[in-house]
């Protein structure tokens, strides 16, 4: 017994000062892990010396819930979607992060208010804000004739050819209710009742003989490409990424964007909580969380930070007009409403999938 | 008779060591037997482990969820006290109450709410918002939680919290088979626009008999090609067949996406020949049609081979002897080759039928709107970690498959099947 003490003891002391220095964050690999790494992580380690190791997961959710309920949790931070953070929040997963403990605005606002409203929560604070848009190929249509609000890619009159559609009721619905004139701010409240799902689900069934439906994310960008479709829903980064990555001639209707975002969180016995609450504090500071923008095009969700923003990596191109956060992309745009979506995703995903089969 | 005259015989032998004869041989032979039993034990143990446990795991979900029942210990007292269809007095909500406050303290809010909003939606919110103000609740908590929400007081909500308190339900499998409690305990129907899944059943059982339809006669004439070639044409043949077989699957999949879509291959070929114009192309994918197209394609080998290996084995004499008895060929064909293929034939069918019943990544990239499966539904259920009822769906598609497999057994015999 005393041998275990004594060797406890010793390993515990080798561990100690290792951990202070060190910092676990599990994130979502590819070009998304590496804008974080080269805004977040590298100066952070440049400032304070801690080291952050940056390890991928296909959806760190998972994992982090595993590594609780087996009581060894290996990762200090988690990069967590909205929806994942708010149900292993809810379940007791998360370690509670107070928003008055994060850093004001560079321009003096207070943190709460100038986080965009939702975007931090009981256990998370957020780090970007993508968005689903309408993507479409300027090659379709004549100059300067394009699709310009989200009502035109729900009328197939003026804008001839096929559409592709999420095979997932969120965001469609929304979308289909904002193209029938509901207004952003209202869109929930009328998507509460059943004559407004009803309404949402008669504005699909006006293009539902035009749609393709996807699943995938990598799929709407390649619909375009193939000129399978006109038009198309997908998430920003993706169309953003074929448009100045490849060179496609692709171009983004903002207006009836829904947008959500995904940020940081310390799971539950984290080893190194101290230095996880750091990184993240350093992290959403106005002026390093601008910083991400230059390598994907996410946006900053503070608002002090849009003036941060700087030109895409490698170019002399600003990346602002680029990100759904911007002023001008931001006319007519919606939150995601977490709360109407964990109520609701069941009853609406089944009726959507019996209206996907039916005829 | 000659047996009690031997048994009796054998009862009065002896070993040599004077035990009797019987004794002896038992032990003998049990021995042997544990021998024997030792050497397959690594592949029960294998089959138990990787197979009928985590089967019997998704059955047990199917019809076990505990998320709210652990949350509510008082209210479940309350259920167990009063018969359903009580109207919910003080004292319930008083339970309900106390359950709040636990599921404030221990965070088991959420996956409490989950479970309610299963059976009625839009309650996940109710329940932990409520547990968040749980500390504030003071009597009467009827009226408390009523001011808080109108919702409370729904009867409906209230079967749904009776059904849950018990960890064990068949709420899943009611809604496996678009059935919902109502409000007053009994059973309906849900409504029209929410229908799918029998509806789905019943397709993807009929699809998937289609499909195995076109295999058959696709593939019959190939294997009996191939089992009539000799030996080294017919090896080139079958790496043909191999090949896509040996392909991944995502890759033969989205090769059809090229060949199908409607600026694809095909498209373009026949609006260059002028077989269809430029505005009227074909929709061979995202649809019906594309489902039943790369399926076919996918699953083609696994009747093949079958097929192949039992006609491979089949004497060509017979035939020759059927014809020179002076049947047609149509009748040598019908009461000569045919029937001994049927081992092939039956095998090639139950593998390509099952393959096809459970099928899900090709539906879903192919499959659009209208070509979607069961095992979609299934996918859609894991995605949202509503796992117990993504494992009632499965176990449905078991159950289907298993009834048709009994089907097979009693009408065609499952020891005529021959899988090479």
């Amino acid at each position: 017994m005393k041998k275990l003490l004594v060797l406890s003891t010793a390993l515990g002391g080798f561990a100690l000062p290792a951990l202070a220095q060190e910092v676990t964050v599990m994130g979502w690999g590819g070009a998304y892990a590496n804008s974080q790494i080269e805004a977040y992580f590298k100066p952070f380690t440049e400032k304070t010396g801690i080291k952050v190791n940056s390890i991928d997961s296909d959806n760190p959710a998972i994992p982090v819930k595993a590594q609780v309920d087996a009581g060894n949790v290996t990762v200090d931070v988690a990069v967590l979607e909205i929806a994942d953070a708010v149900r292993l929040c809810d379940e007791g997963q998360l370690v509670q992060i107070d928003g008055a403990d994060l850093p004001d605005g560079a321009d003096g606002t207070k943190a709460m208010d100038d986080f965009l409203p939702g975007t931090v929560t009981e256990c998370m604070v957020a780090a970007d804000i993508f968005a689903t848009i309408i993507g479409y190929d300027t090659t379709k249509f004549p100059e300067g004739a394009g699709p310009t609000t989200i009502a035109d890619f729900f009328d197939t009159e003026k804008f001839p050819g096929k559409r592709g559609v999420r095979k997932n009721p969120k965001v469609t619905l929304e979308m289909a209710l904002m193209a029938d004139g509901v207004p952003a701010a209202e869109v929930y409240a009328v998507l509460e009742t059943p004559e407004g799902v009803d309404r949402a689900f008669a504005k699909l069934d006006t293009i539902k003989k035009d749609a393709v439906f996807w699943d995938a994310g990598a799929q709407p960008p390649q619909l375009l490409a193939d000129g399978e479709v006109v038009m198309t829903m997908a998430y920003n980064g993706r169309i953003f990424n074929a448009a100045h990555g490849e060179n496609k001639p692709f171009d983004i209707v903002w207006d009836g964007q829904v947008y959500e975002w995904e940020g940081f969180a310390i799971p539950k016995g984290a080893p190194n909580e101290a230095g996880a609450l750091e990184l993240i504090k350093y992290a959403t500071s106005s002026e390093v969380s601008a910083k991400a923008a230059s390598y994907i095009s996410y946006g900053p969700p503070r608002k002090s930070a849009a003036a941060f923003v700087g030109n895409i990596d490698g170019t002399d191109k600003p990346m602002l007009p680029n990100l759904p956060t911007a002023p001008q992309n931001l006319g007519n745009a919606l939150a995601s409403s977490q709360d109407f979506w964990v109520d609701r995703d069941t009853e609406l995903g089944e009726r959507y999938n019996a209206w996907l089969v039916s005829n | 008779m000659a047996e009690t005259t031997m048994d009796s015989t054998a009862a009065g032998l002896t070993t040599a060591d004077g035990r009797p004869l019987k004794v002896a041989l038992a032990a003998a032979q049990s021995r042997a037997k544990r021998r024997a039993f030792l050497l397959v034990l690594p592949l029960l143990l294998f089959i138990v482990i990787t197979f009928a446990l985590p089967i019997g795991q998704m059955l047990q979900r199917s019809l076990y969820h505990d998320g709210f029942s652990k949350a509510s210990p008082a209210l479940g007292a309350w259920f167990a006290a009063n018969p359903a269809g009580t109207e919910p007095d003080e004292a319930a909500y008083a339970a309900l109450a106390s359950d709040l406050l636990l599921m404030k303290e221990n965070r088991l809010a959420g996956e409490a709410g989950t479970r309610i909003n299963y059976s009625m939606p839009g309650t996940r919110s109710l329940i932990t918002s409520a547990a968040r103000g749980a500390d504030d609740l003071q009597p009467p908590y009827r009226e408390a939680l009523l001011a808080q929400d109108r919702k409370w007081g729904e009867p409906l909500l209230w079967v749904a919290m009776r059904e849950a308190a018990s960890p064990w339900t068949t709420d899943f499998y009611l809604s496996g088979i678009d059935m919902q409690r109502s409000a007053d305990g009994g059973i309906e129907r849900v409504a029209e626009v929410n229908r799918v899944y029998i509806w789905l059943y019943v397709r993807t059982f009929l699809l998937s008999a289609v499909i195995t339809g076109i295999c058959l006669l696709l593939a019959f004439p190939i294997a009996h090609m191939l089992a009539t070639l000799p030996m080294a044409k017919a090896n080139l043949l079958m790496i043909l067949v191999l090949l896509p077989f040996w392909t991944s699957l995502l890759v033969r999949t989205t090769s059809w996406i090229v060949l199908l879509q409607g600026q694809g291959v095909i498209n373009s070929l026949l609006v260059s020949m002028g077989v269809i114009d430029d505005s009227g192309r074909l929709a061979l994918i995202y649809n019906q049609t594309g489902t039943i197209i790369v399926m076919v394609h996918i699953l083609l080998p696994f009747m093949v081979l079958p097929l192949y290996s039992v006609m491979r084995v089949i004497p060509p004499s017979y035939a020759r002897a059927a014809r020179s008895l002076g049947a047609t060929s149509w009748t040598t064909f019908r009461r000569i080759y045919l029937p001994q293929t049927l081992p092939g034939i039956g095998a090639g069918v139950l593998l390509v039928f099952i393959l096809a019943v459970g099928y899900y990544i090709t539906p879903a990239l192919v499959g659009g709107a209208d070509g979607q499966l069961f095992s979609n539904q299934i996918q859609f259920h894991m995605t949202k970690s509503n796992w117990s009822q993504a494992a009632a769906l499965a176990a449905m598609l078991l159950a289907g498959v298993l009834l048709l497999y009994w089907l097979y057994d009693r009408l065609i015999g499952i020891d005529k099947l021959k899988l090479g």
